[in-house]
C-alpha cells in the first residue's frame, strides 16, 4: 500500500486526490492543490505559519499526515473572503496595518477565525493566548493585537 | 522518511494486531511522533492512527467516582471538560500549557505519557493524583501508576504489542488539592526548565495524611519527590514546613545541566516550585494566611 486516495472538503470543495501516507497536510494543500496560502516556516509545529482549521479545530498543517484527512472538512487562509469582500478578521489586520511581509499573516489569521468562533468576545489576553503559537517577526504583534480588539469591538464576525 | 503503511483500526483488538509488529508505532496526535519521523530519529515500517478507536477517545466517570480518560483524548478536549475542571484542576491547568492551541487542539494525553519526555507537563500531575495506566496487548491487559512505566527519556516499559489505553484517575478523598506549576523563560512555546505538581490531602484537624509531590525536568524520567513527601506527613501546612519541603524536594531531584538551565537552577527551581505549589494547594483547603 503505498499510494491511497484522500477524499476531504477544502473550503467547501470535494476533493478526492491519490496522497503518499508521508505527504502532511500542508503539503497536500501546497502542492496538490496549489493553496500557496497557507505557509510552511519551520516544518515542526513552531512557527504556527501552516495553521489551518480542520473540523472546527485549528492545527499545524505541518504536523498531520494528509491521511489522517479522511472526510475531514478543512478551511484554509483562501477560503476565508468571499466574493462579497474579505472576512472581518481580515479586515480589521488591514485596517490596523497588522501585516508586513506577510508571511505570518494565512497563519496568524487562521487561529484568529479559531478564536472567535469558540470565543466572540476575548479579551487581550485571551487574544495573545490565541495567537501564542504563530510567531511574527516584523510586526512586534501590537497591531495585530489591536486589530482583533477592534474585531470584538464591532462585535461582528463572520 | 521512508514509506510506510498507514493503518486506521476501529478497535482495540485491531489496534493491537497492528501494532504487533517491528516498527509499528502509533499516531495519536503526532505532535512528537511527526517530528521525530521527519528528522529521521524514529523509522517506521507502520503507522497506526489511534484516533478513530472509540474507546480510546472518551472521558467517562468510574462507577467509585473516579475518571477514565482515553489515551487519545486531547489536550483541549480535558482542558474544557467540565469534570476534569472541577475534580482534577491540575491536570486541566497543566494540559493547557502544552505548546499552542495548535499543538493542544491535536496533542493527546496518552502521546504526552507514552512519548515519555522528563519534561512532559501533564505527567506530574497525572503522579500526584496517584493515576493508573491501563495498558493492552496481545497477552492482556494490566494496570501501573503512571511512574512506574518510564524506563527513561523516551522510553517506557510498553512492549512492542502494546498500547496505552487509557489512564484512570482515581476518586480523591475529602480535603484534597493538588497544583501544578512550571518555570519556562516564555509563557507559552516553551519547554519546562522544571515543573512541580504537589498534592495534599489534610485530616479533619487540618493535618497532612496523603501528600504526592512529582517532578518534571529534574532527572531521566518524570519523579516522585519522597523525601519532600515525608516531611509532610503528620504535620499542619505552615511556610516553614513547606520551605522544608522544599529543599527535601530539591535533593530529591538529579537534574543536569544543559541549555535551558543548569543543574543547581534546577534544584533552585524545584525548591520554590514545590514551596509554591504546597501553599497554593493548601489555599484551596484552608482559609487565610499560612502560619
Ligand atoms: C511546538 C510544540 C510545543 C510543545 N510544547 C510542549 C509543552 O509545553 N509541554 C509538553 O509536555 N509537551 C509539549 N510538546 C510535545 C507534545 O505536544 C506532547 O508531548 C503531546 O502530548 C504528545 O501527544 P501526541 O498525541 O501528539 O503524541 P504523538 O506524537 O502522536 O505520540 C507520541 C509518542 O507516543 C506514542 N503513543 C501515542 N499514543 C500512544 C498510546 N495510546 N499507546 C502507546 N503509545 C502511544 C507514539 O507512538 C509516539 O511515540 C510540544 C510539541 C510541539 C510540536
Ligand atoms: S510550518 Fe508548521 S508550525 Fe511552522
Ligand atoms: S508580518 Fe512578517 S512575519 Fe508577521
Amino acid at each position: 500500500m503505498s499510494k491511497e486516495i484522500l477524499a476531504c472538503t477544502v473550503n467547501g470543495d470535494k476533493q478526492s486526490s491519490l496522497i503518499d501516507p508521508r505527504d502532511t497536510l500542508l503539503e497536500f494543500l501546497r502542492d496538490r492543490l496549489g493553496l500557496t496560502g497557507t505557509k510552511e516556516g519551520c516544518s515542526n509545529g513552531n512557527c504556527g505559519s501552516c495553521t489551518v482549521i480542520v473540523d472546527g479545530q485549528t492545527l499545524c498543517s505541518c504536523l498531520m499526515f494528509a491521511a489522517e484527512a479522511q472526510e475531514c472538512e478543512i478551511t484554509t487562509v483562501e477560503g476565508l473572503a468571499t466574493v462579497e469582500g474579505f472576512h472581518e478578521v481580515q479586515d480589521a489586520l488591514v485596517r490596523h496595518g497588522g501585516t508586513q511581509c506577510g508571511f505570518c499573516t494565512p497563519g496568524v489569521l487562521m487561529s484568529a477565525v479559531g478564536l472567535f468562533n469558540e470565543n466572540p468576545n476575548p479579551n487581550e489576553d485571551e487574544i495573545r493566548l490565541a495567537i501564542a503559537g504563530n510567531i511574527c517577526r516584523c510586526t512586534g504583534y501590537e497591531k495585530i493585537v489591536k486589530a482583533l480588539q477592534d474585531v470584538t469591538a464591532n462585535g461582528e464576525v463572520a | 522518511m521512508d514509506l510506510f503503511n498507514f493503518q486506521t483500526p476501529r478497535s482495540i483488538p485491531e489496534l493491537i494486531a497492528a501494532k504487533n509488529s517491528a516498527n509499528a508505532w502509533l499516531l495519536a496526535g503526532g505532535t512528537d511522533l511527526i517530528p521525530q519521523l521527519k528528522e529521521d530519529r524514529r523509522k517506521a515500517e507502520t503507522i497506526i492512527d489511534v484516533k478513530k478507536i472509540a474507546a480510546m477517545t472518551n472521558i467517562s466517570a468510574e462507577q467509585d467516582g473516579g475518571l477514565n480518560i482515553g489515551a487519545a483524548v486531547t489536550a483541549t478536549t480535558i482542558a474544557q471538560s467540565e469534570i476534569v475542571c472541577a475534580s482534577y484542576p491540575a491536570l486541566a491547568y497543566s494540559v493547557a500549557l502544552i505548546g499552542s492551541r495548535q499543538v493542544q487542539n491535536r496533542a493527546s494525553l496518552g502521546g504526552n505519557v507514552c512519548n515519555a519526555a522528563p519534561s512532559a507537563d501533564a505527567v506530574p500531575a497525572l503522579m500526584s493524583y496517584g493515576a493508573l495506566a491501563n495498558i493492552e496487548g496481545t497477552k492482556g491487559k494490566r494496570s501501573l501508576m503512571v511512574e512506574e512505566i518510564f524506563t527513561g527519556p523516551g522510553r517506557t516499559v510498553l512492549e512492542q504489542d502494546e498500547v496505552l489505553a487509557s489512564i484512570t484517575l482515581p476518586a480523591l478523598p475529602e480535603n484534597t488539592a493538588a497544583v501544578y506549576q512550571r518555570f519556562t523563560p516564555r509563557r507559552e512555546m516553551d519547554i519546562a526548565v522544571a515543573g512541580v505538581s504537589s498534592r495534599i490531602t489534610l485530616d479533619a484537624n487540618s493535618k497532612i495524611v496523603d501528600a504526592k509531590i512529582a517532578l518534571a525536568s529534574v532527572g531521566p524520567t518524570p519523579l516522585r519527590a519522597k523525601a519532600a513527601e515525608m516531611t509532610l506527613i503528620g504535620e499542619v501546612p505552615s511556610l516553614k514546613l513547606f520551605e522544608a519541603a522544599g529543599a527535601a524536594a530539591a535533593s530529591d531531584a538529579s537534574p543536569i545541566d544543559d541549555t535551558r538551565g543548569s543543574a543547581d537552577y534546577r534544584r533552585h527551581l524545584v525548591s520554590v516550585l514545590c514551596r509554591r505549589t504546597l501553599a497554593s494547594a493548601t489555599k484551596e483547603l484552608i482559609q487565610g494566611d499560612l502560619p
